[in-house]
């Protein structure tokens, strides 16, 4: 047998149909409020049905309120959106995480989550953050709603085959350098299309290193450097973090997965279209002061001239982007400072993540003029962290503490940072836009916007006391 | 879906590079369960001041633009969000083809689904036509069969992948072409093992 990639072997083994583009089948869809009512539509229009609604699991997120849930959702646009989801589901017997099921959170915090991701599977949603699931060793990307609408009729999505790239992170992370970071780090060294057309696996000791929910931080940003979809070889630290999960196969069934599992890795002389060197020693904390993922600097960086940019497309997006953030060129990026933090999203919003956070502020006060908001990933890690206490942690310090959902990362729901405001963000996207109209996003790990929104400007987390 | 063959009207130029769908539609508009009716916030954030008026300064505003058919845009457009959205409002506002170096690949694949040609040439040559589209009064025909962008003093060969070419110019439903391969589909599903996950755990 030729040798492959992990990428090459998972879609030879969900190849229905080979032709080109190929037919694959998709072992799990994720569904959310936003992209799927039309699909639902679509498919009761053309008297369908769903193939397998036990390979499809439903959540809210984009939309819901994080606080005062009680009361339902006011906003009567967002309810009509969260009710279609739910007659749609109930009609086509599907399982819903509603808004007040104590498993609802972000579709991609909850999935892993339940156990429903698991290594070498396909796994689409009508979202481009799917590619988070490639933590597992999954091949996992975002489609529109009309794919959404042929996999809920088929099970089945029809994509042409994308090139693979290898990237090897060589050495291991520097301490308070975090994978927020590295992927940080990775985008801003191939650049925000750099990975178009391509399966990106990330390789090398320090990806090894990484737990599985800072490899889902990884993956999660592949689609912010263009990638079709981004993954990690699944290892012992991917086996231990499903084993006893809800939808994780247990007793004799675990046994034959993990052997099938075992076999998911990219052989030795697998031939890549395309290999990219990172050297995790050289990367440091960084802070985003443009509007793509790609426009970033380390910690101890200024923001840059335009006019040092060659390419005049980039020198030109970058004048526009001072622009907008309404920052001049030479000034220390720890000189900016910020009135918002958001701490959450699909990104950076699970336990890990609010543990670091914590750690950076326990014991101390949001500066006055910041306002700082957590958002957990899910309901569950909401309850785990009240287990262990750092909810107080962040409301002695002065952050609020919502329930879960996708809030301020795209603003969706009431969560909306105001015009001109600058927000520390853990999220992914810092578009014009994005977090509100003319709101400012700069991307940060979690420990860079906790330690900033003590600060009331960015500050390097490694000196941080 | 309807069949695309050759596109025939005047362009606008938008040569900003990395245009993102959270630009193309922004998300407040997301909340609505239609397919249509997303034309008229299209680029809102360009398009609209902070009180909701119109900013004459924007290209798509320009009275003389109002029938145009063809975007011509920068590299990697319609990156970041999955949002079909994004083509949606594309197509209601009146365009039927979007010219650009380089496009994200979600985008493209929704354009496709939709019927919004995406038209993929060299840089230098985009911007060429985008020159020429600077004049609202300029006609371009893209002719899918022949795989040409003509306009005046301007003929380029343009590059698209075959299946694509071949469902744009039929108008064809790719759910209904998939369910006829029920008995490869029945195979698959026969050969997946037992332990893969289901929401029966729940």
């Amino acid at each position: 047998m030729s040798s492959g990639t992990l990428f090459d072997k998972i879609w030879n083994q969900h190849t229905v149909d080979d032709s080109d583009p190929a037919l694959l089948f998709v072992d799990l869809h994720l569904v959310h409020e936003v992209t799927s009512a039309q699909a639902f539509s679509g498919l009761e229009l053309a008297n369908r049905t769903v193939r397998h609604p036990e390979l499809t699991l439903a959540t809210v997120d984009h939309a819901v309120p994080t606080t005062g849930r009680g009361l339902g959702i006011r906003d009567p646009l967002a309810k009509k959106q969260v009710d279609a989801l739910k007659d749609n589901c109930a009609r086509h017997g599907v399982q819903l995480f509603g808004l007040n099921d104590p498993r609802q959170g972000i579709v991609h915090v909850v999935g892993p989550e339940q156990g429903m991701t698991q290594p070498g599977m396909v796994i689409v949603c009508g979202d481009s953050h799917t590619s988070t699931h490639g933590a597992f060793g999954a091949l996992a990307f975002g489609v529109g709603t009309s794919e959404v609408e042929h996999v809920l009729a088929t099970q089945t999505i029809r994509q042409k085959k994308p090139k693979s790239m290898a990237i090897e992170v060589d050495g291991d992370l520097p301490p308070g350098v975090t994978a927020k970071d590295l992927i940080l780090g990775i985008i801003s060294s191939i650049g925000v299309a750099g990975g178009q057309g391509h399966v990106i696996e990330y390789r090398g000791e320090a990806v090894r290193n990484l737990s599985m929910e800072e490899r889902m931080t990884v993956c999660n940003m592949s689609i912010e450097g263009g990638a079709r979809a981004g993954m990690i070889a699944p290892d012992e630290t991917t086996f231990a973090y499903l084993k006893g999960r809800p939808a994780a196969p247990q007793g004799s069934a675990w046994d034959d997965a993990l052997e099938h599992w075992r076999t998911l890795r990219s052989d030795e002389d697998a031939q890549f279209d395309a290999v990219r060197h990172l050297a995790a020693t050289d990367l440091e904390p960084y802070v985003t002061w443009g509007v793509n993922p790609a426009q970033s600097s380390a910690v101890t960086g200024s923001v840059p001239d335009p006019s040092s940019f060659s390419d005049p497309a980039i020198r030109e997006a970058a004048e526009r982007a001072l622009e907008y953030m309404a920052l001049t060129p030479g000034t220390a990026i720890t000189d900016i400072p910020i009135e918002h933090v958001f701490l959450g999203s699909c990104t950076n919003a699970r336990i890990e993540d609010l543990r670091a956070a914590a750690s950076v502020i326990a014991g101390k006060r949001v500066i006055d003029r910041v306002s700082a908001v957590v958002v957990p990933g899910s309901m569950q890690v909401k309850v785990q962290a009240e287990q262990e206490g750092l909810d107080r942690i962040f409301t002695d310090a002065g952050f609020e503490w919502r329930d879960a959902g996708c809030s301020s990362c795209l603003a969706m729901n009431d969560d909306v940072i105001p015009a001109g405001a600058r927000c520390a963000s853990t999220s992914n996207r810092n578009y014009e836009g994005r977090q509100g109209r003319n709101a400012r996003t700069h991307l940060v790990s979690p420990a860079m916007a906790a330690a900033s929104a003590v600060a009331g400007h960015f500050v390097d987390v490694r000196e941080w006391s | 879906m309807k069949p695309v063959k050759t596109i025939t009207g005047s362009m606008v130029p938008l040569m900003r590079s990395d245009v993102d769908t959270d630009q193309i539609i922004p998300q407040q508009f997301l909340k609505r369960i239609e397919r249509t009716g997303y034309g008229e916030f299209l680029f809102d954030s360009w398009a609209r001041d902070e009180e909701g008026e119109l900013r004459p300064d924007f290209v798509l505003n320009e009275p003389a633009r109002a029938n145009a058919s063809v975007l011509v845009a920068g590299r990697n457009f319609g990156c970041g969000s999955s949002r079909e959205h994004a083509v949606w409002a594309l197509h209601d506002w009146g365009f039927e083809a979007v010219v650009a170096p380089s496009f994200a690949d979600i985008f493209r694949n929704n354009a496709i689904n939709v019927g919004l040609l995406p038209v993929e040439l060299d840089e230098t040559i985009v911007n060429r036509l985008a020159g020429l589209a600077a004049s609202p009064q300029e006609t371009v025909v893209i002719d899918l069969e022949n795989l040409k962008v003509v306009a005046d003093g301007f003929d380029e060969t343009f590059r698209i992948d075959e299946n694509a070419r071949n469902r744009l110019l039929q108008g064809l439903d790719p759910i209904s072409e998939t369910l006829q391969l029920e008995s490869d589909l029945k195979d698959y599903e026969a050969r997946r093992p037992g332990w893969l996950p289901t929401t029966a755990s729940f």
